[in-house]
């Protein structure tokens, strides 16, 4: 089948993320989510053969897992794991594999804006929140210590804003108060959404866009972006999957399609 | 050479928590908690409570139940359903206080008090509005010039988090309280132990010292009697979150809660039918009665 059908949106955006791991090396990859997911593996598997992945839990693995899945199992009550382990990095271990800095995590956000600040936390004034989100997690610490993207799978004016409720993962805004010491392993590299690829690769570190995905107008994305966002005057469009993505996509990653139920094929 | 004989009940474990005390809850969301002790403790007077946790529905579920004056976690999460509605609700009728540090900040907390120093510095929490909302954090100035000649690095300077009790579940223990984890994560369950005053654990099977653990998996043997005060057997102890490789998730029940959490008469109802009864027992009965009628109505 592969190869025979047009790239789906998913497909657009799988692509978009692993580019996102483009360049890093010998890192800990370690996106969040479905197409996040999706996208790391498929980094992996072609133009970024050193980085590091995880099983989504304890381990760091080799194996491509599709997404989702859990390697673990019992066999007459010891544990098993159906993956080929690298290393074990539960979660004590992953908090100091963090501070050590060598990590690009892809997180997802309720809200984002145009200073790249993120919020998971809650939407409203903390102290008595009108909708309690899942807290501050890890996106502190992650932005301080080390490369940060973020993944919005339905843009919107409401999830990419002038101004988040509350400052989770910290923008460049944040950053420059703090000065250039203390924000020295900070970044921001990369905002991929259902329409397409933002950064902050702009003078100020104002949100610009970057790419468009194919089939979608800058209309479009100028009504789903709660700011006036920095677009150049020649938007290029984000790059289709190759033959070979594609099949890695549909055939080794993500048999079960779950990509699609994230990012339905407009 | 015997190890000395910790056995409690669950009940005289709930006792052993005071209205006003900082408990420590061990686990990960909805992962290997210490709910037979925490559905324990629903069954008390007791209220004011501080809880520390990387919380899931044993937060929830003391929240629900009117116990508890402030939270101190790094989320508050079912993992496979992210959100935890009890703690949603409580947040959002303001009817607890929050301390929602970075989950990092949490272990250094936890470290600190383990380690009996008052702070640990940390990069975690600079610049995000932790330090803004939660003025009880502070920073702390390096005695050490920065990098390259530059001022010295300004840091987060989380306090110790000091426990009254801690509350844990593993897989296997001892009678003196050495226990071992068989799933793939400790998490922070000895820094729990340590950062208490007194810690009480419980675990899927009592077993003699020799069998803690199978095959070579020193590892896994990461709480020592040392660190424990008390320590109870039971199976299921941690339903209806994970003990792996005991027992997974119960999804299904975990939906039916969430679901019940979303209406005050479902809820009176699941609380009525799970919660209010006499002892760890019955609840485990009332799971086992739940299940077969899902059974017989698929």
């Amino acid at each position: 089948m592969s190869g025979e059908q047009e790239a789906t949106r998913a497909e657009v955006c799988a692509v978009a993320v692993a580019e996102t791991f483009r360049g890093d090396g010998e890192r800990l990859c370690n996106p969040i989510g479905t197409i996040p997911m999706i996208g790391g593996r498929l980094a992996r598997l072609s133009f970024e053969p050193d980085l590091v992945m995880t099983d989504g839990w304890a381990t760091f693995t080799s194996s491509t897992l599709p997404p989702g899945a859990e390697p673990y199992g019992s066999d007459d009550g010891v544990l098993t794991v159906d993956a080929d382990i690298e290393a074990w990095n539960p979660y004590p271990q992953m908090f100091s594999v963090l501070w050590n800095g060598k990590r690009h995590v892809m997180m997802g956000a309720t809200q984002v804006d145009q200073m790249g600040n993120q919020n998971i936390a809650c939407i409203g004034d903390w102290h008595q929140p009108r909708a309690q989100l899942l807290g501050f997690r890890g996106a502190p610490g992650n932005t301080i210590n080390h490369t940060t993207s973020y993944w919005v799978p339905a843009q919107s004016a409401k999830n990419v804003v002038a101004k988040v409720d509350v400052v989770c993962g910290i923008g460049y805004d944040r950053a420059a108060e703090l000065g250039p010491v203390a924000s020295r392993f900070h970044e921001i590299r990369r905002v991929v959404t259902n329409l397409g690829v933002y950064d902050f690769e702009t003078p100020d570190h104002r949100m610009r866009l970057r790419s468009i995905h194919p089939g979608v107008t800058v209309d479009e994305v100028v009504a789903a972006t709660g700011f006036q966002l920095v677009i150049p005057s020649d938007v290029p469009e984000s790059r289709l999957p190759t033959a070979t993505e594609l099949e890695l996509i549909r055939d080794v990653i993500d048999p079960a399609g779950l990509r699609e139920r994230e990012v339905p094929n407009p | 050479m015997s190890v000395p004989d910790k056995r409690v009940t669950i009940d005289e474990v709930a006792a052993e928590i005071r209205s006003g005390m900082t408990i420590g809850i061990g686990g990960w969301g909805s992962r290997r908690k210490p709910m037979a002790l925490v559905r324990a403790l629903l069954r008390t007077d007791v209220t004011d409570l501080t809880v520390v946790a990387y919380g899931g529905p044993d937060v929830g579920l003391l929240c629900a139940a009117g116990k508890v004056r402030k939270v101190v976690s790094g989320f508050v999460s079912l993992d496979s359903i992210p959100l935890e509605p009890h703690y949603r609700l409580a947040r959002q009728a303001g009817s607890i206080e929050p301390a929602e540090w970075d989950e990092g900040m949490l272990l250094l907390g936890l470290q600190a008090a383990a380690w009996r120093v008052p702070f640990l510095p940390t990069r975690a929490g600079l610049g995000s509005d932790i330090l803004r909302l939660m003025p009880d954090l502070a920073t702390v100035t390096s005695p050490y010039p920065g990098p390259d000649g530059a001022d010295p690095e300004t840091l987060v300077a989380v306090p110790a988090l000091e426990l009254d009790v801690a509350l844990l579940h593993q897989n296997r223990a001892d009678q003196g309280g050495n226990a071992a984890y068989l799933g793939p994560d400790p998490y922070m369950d000895d820094l729990f132990a340590m950062a208490a005053a007194r810690t009480f654990v419980s675990c899927e099977r009592l077993v003699p010292t020799g069998e803690l653990s199978t095959g070579p998996t020193l590892p896994r043997q990461r709480i020592s009697r040392l660190m424990v005060t008390g320590v109870v057997e039971t199976p299921l102890g941690a339903h209806f979150t994970e003990c792996p490789p005991d027992y997974g998730r119960d999804e299904a029940f975990q939906r039916a809660y969430v679901k019940a959490a979303g209406d005050p008469d479902a809820w009176a109802a699941f609380s009525q039918r799970f919660l209010e009864l006499d002892s760890e027992d019955e609840y485990q009965a009332s799971v086992r009665t739940w299940r077969d009628e899902q059974e017989v109505a698929s």
